[in-house]
């Protein structure tokens, strides 16, 4: 399963860049990226554990940039 | 300027007021030290918080960080207005980056601005504001002038002239009237118009057009992998740099302070950000430029196999050709009137659906009256014969002109269909039909030979008709009577011969050669307005079918590269320079801040060079 979030406040690029490498390693994940450019978090995982690679993504980009909020819906 | 953007200028000035102050207070040790600490504390406490707070995420080769101890490493050696000084012009480098890239980001979502905000639907007979995705197919909605059209669908009622500019990047004016298929993202400049909708908002050409372009991103350019390979190893390799330079040197020959000091720069000079945030924004940049001018394409990594191109093939039906027949010329006999012939077989062919004969109705002007034309009878293979106004006409091939005894001229070279027309026993002339080859064909073959690309025309047409395009076009190869199956063998023969560095790029009308179009190196499909399958299918979308766009994405592919291989040589280039410089203990703080964002405000100056590409 492919999906698109949005992300509010990633501030550096390099940040986003170090993002898309932790997501890439999680278990599960097929592929992931995160661009600085449109603030988009793309993530093609899994899908019977999609909801709980999700949430590691999620800590992976707080432990990156704490203040980066993604919006889940 | 956003919020936080206003907040950051406000303190970077007041910091800055803040340090000439202090500079100007003749204080001395402890109490200098306090009076430079608090423009230090103004402008870089958010920075020496996400220090601490990424530290305890394990975060240490973080930006932040690294501005933090080159900072607070000067404090301790005494030189505090250096300290403030480069803690404030990192912030005013932060200031402008952040200012740009909102910038360019904005203006590349203007060019893109074809979302439609509203849809005014038809429901108990009165129009009802709503969100387009609320629209349901079948529903029908109101599209007055001057306004987009929000969903893809048929025309029911009304008649306008469509602006279809921001799909295709030309504003050549449509006409559409009831029954007419109309697609979202057209502005209709000057009637009223009703319309069934047809597919949802998130199927309809708008959506598709918008995913695919912000998904380009993803796709990365082989450039932007080095430079993420890069970024990796470079920060750590600097900050061991750095530590080496503060330990080794002072070990062999002393002086600790100017040592240290020398690292510091090494500190602040080993962010990647200049190199991680321009190469995709110019990237980024020359997509969002391609689409304003009705060229989709579907990743940076395009950009660099249309530079790298030295094959194109062609297919010719609708691509290289108009697609569909007129006439292409007329040759009245001595003495005959042109209108006279024209207007002869255009009545004569008036009964018929037959492609040939609404080419010739199309092209005598007048209408046709049915009145006037009695005993028609068609004869299969040859053509037809019947009375105008009660006078025996034949109209056809030279067969029905033999079979009544009529001479005609033969051996006729032109390509295409030759219609004879006799009227009453006497040779009038004839007229010749032919899928027209586009106005700008020629131009786009005789460019891209001049460029040192092989031109291939492909086509499952007749060799008499494929080979005569090839002629006038001036291709290099042509291959005529080809079904699905062999067009992709071609061009696997072609991949075969291309050198191993080269690329291959086929362009088709993405209709039925959607095999061809996902084997070539880059399979372009063009006149893709409203065509779903071309737009999935391909790898970059020309809107309109004008072949001379290949030409406009080829320059947008050079212009990029060109602007990316810039940033990387100067970012690089700079930051090296300065490393060097640092290490000899020729460069202070101050310069390393500007290695650092200097570099990276100008390169992204640099790529937003890509959105006003005038090609």
């Amino acid at each position: 399963m492919k999906k698109t979030y949005k992300l509010i406040d990633l501030d550096c690029a390099n940040c986003a860049r170090k993002m898309e490498d932790a997501i890439k390693k999680l278990d599960g994940v097929n592929d992931a990226s995160v661009s600085f450019l449109t603030q988009k978090l793309t993530l093609d995982a899994d899908d019977d554990r999609f909801e709980a690679i999700l949430a590691e993504a999620v800590r992976c980009c707080k432990r990156v940039e704490p203040d980066c909020e993604i919006v889940l819906k | 300027m956003t919020k936080k953007q206003k907040k950051l200028l406000w303190r970077i000035l007041a910091a800055g007021a803040l340090l000439i102050a202090a500079a100007c207070v003749p204080a001395e040790g402890v109490l200098r030290l306090a009076l430079f600490l608090v423009p230090y504390g103004v402008v870089g406490w958010d920075v020496l918080r996400k220090a601490g707070r990424n530290i305890l995420h394990g975060q240490v080769f973080d930006e932040n960080f690294l501005m933090s101890v080159a900072t607070l490493g000067a404090l301790i050696l005494g030189e505090y207005a250096e300290a403030v000084g480069v803690m404030l012009f990192y912030q005013v480098g932060e200031l402008f980056q952040s200012a740009a890239v909102d910038r360019s980001r904005r203006s590349i979502a203007q060019l893109m601005d074809i979302r439609p905000d509203v849809a005014f639907v038809l429901r108990d007979g009165e129009p009802a504001e709503v969100d387009p995705d609320e629209v349901e197919v079948g529903e029908h909605i109101v599209v007055r002038p001057g306004e987009k059209i929000p969903l893809d669908g048929v025309v029911t009622e009304g008649a306008s002239s469509l602006d279809t500019a921001a799909l295709t990047g030309e504003s050549v004016p449509r006409d559409v009237g009831p029954g007419d298929e109309v697609v979202s993202g057209c502005i209709s400049r000057t009637g009223l118009l009703t319309i069934r909708v047809t597919k949802p908002f998130g199927e309809s050409t708008v959506s598709k057009i918008l995913e695919l372009v912000e998904n380009a991103a993803e796709k990365k350019a082989k450039t932007e992998g080095f430079i993420t390979r890069f970024a990796r190893v470079y920060t750590p390799a600097v900050v061991i740099a750095a530590v080496l330079l503060a330990i080794v040197p002072p070990l062999l020959y002393g002086g600790w302070a100017d040592w240290v000091h020398r690292a510091l720069i090494f500190l602040v000079i080993s962010c990647p950000c200049a190199l991680v945030i321009s190469i995709p924004l110019s990237f980024f940049g020359g997509i969002g430029g391609a689409s304003a001018r009705g060229i989709l394409v579907k990743g940076g990594n395009y950009f660099e196999l249309l530079a790298r191109a030295d094959t194109v093939v062609f297919d010719k039906t609708g691509t290289l050709t108009e697609g569909r027949f007129a006439l292409s010329s007329l040759h009245p006999a001595d003495g005959v009137d042109r209108e006279d012939l024209i207007a002869c077989a255009a009545l004569a062919e008036s009964g018929s659906n037959h492609p040939i004969a609404s080419s010739l109705r199309e092209a005598w002007t007048c209408e046709a009256d049915p009145a006037r034309v009695t005993d028609v009878t068609e004869i299969p293979g040859q053509g037809v014969s019947v009375r105008i106004d009660g006078v025996p006409v034949l109209a056809g091939n030279e067969k029905l002109l033999a079979a009544a005894g009529i001479p005609c001229p033969e051996n006729i070279r032109e390509p295409g269909t030759v219609v004879h027309v006799a009227r009453d026993g006497t040779y009038l002339g004839y007229a010749v039909i032919a899928d027209a080859v586009k106005p700008s064909a020629a131009e786009t073959v005789s460019a891209l030979r001049q460029r040192g690309i092989r031109t291939v025309m492909l086509t499952g047409d007749s060799p008499a008709a494929g080979e005569a395009v090839a002629a006038a076009l001036g291709l290099d190869e042509a291959h005529t009577r080809l079904l699905p199956a062999d067009k992709v063998r071609q061009v696997e023969r072609l991949l075969a011969n291309r050198e191993s560095d080269r690329a291959l790029i086929y362009v088709g009308d993405g209709v039925n050669d959607a095999p061809v179009l996902s084997r070539a190196d880059v399979g372009i499909a063009m006149g893709a307005m409203g065509s779903d399958a071309a737009i999935e299918a391909a790898d970059i979308v020309l809107m309109d079918d004008d072949p001379k766009k290949l030409l406009t994405a080829m320059d947008i592919s050079r212009r990029c590269l060109r602007i990316v291989r810039e940033n990387i040589v100067f970012a690089l280039g700079v930051k090296a320079l300065f490393l060097l410089l640092g290490a000899l203990g020729l460069a202070g703080l101050w310069a390393a801040v500007f290695a650092d964002v200097g570099v990276a405000v100008l390169a992204i100056l640099n790529a937003c060079r890509m959105l006003r590409t005038k090609v």
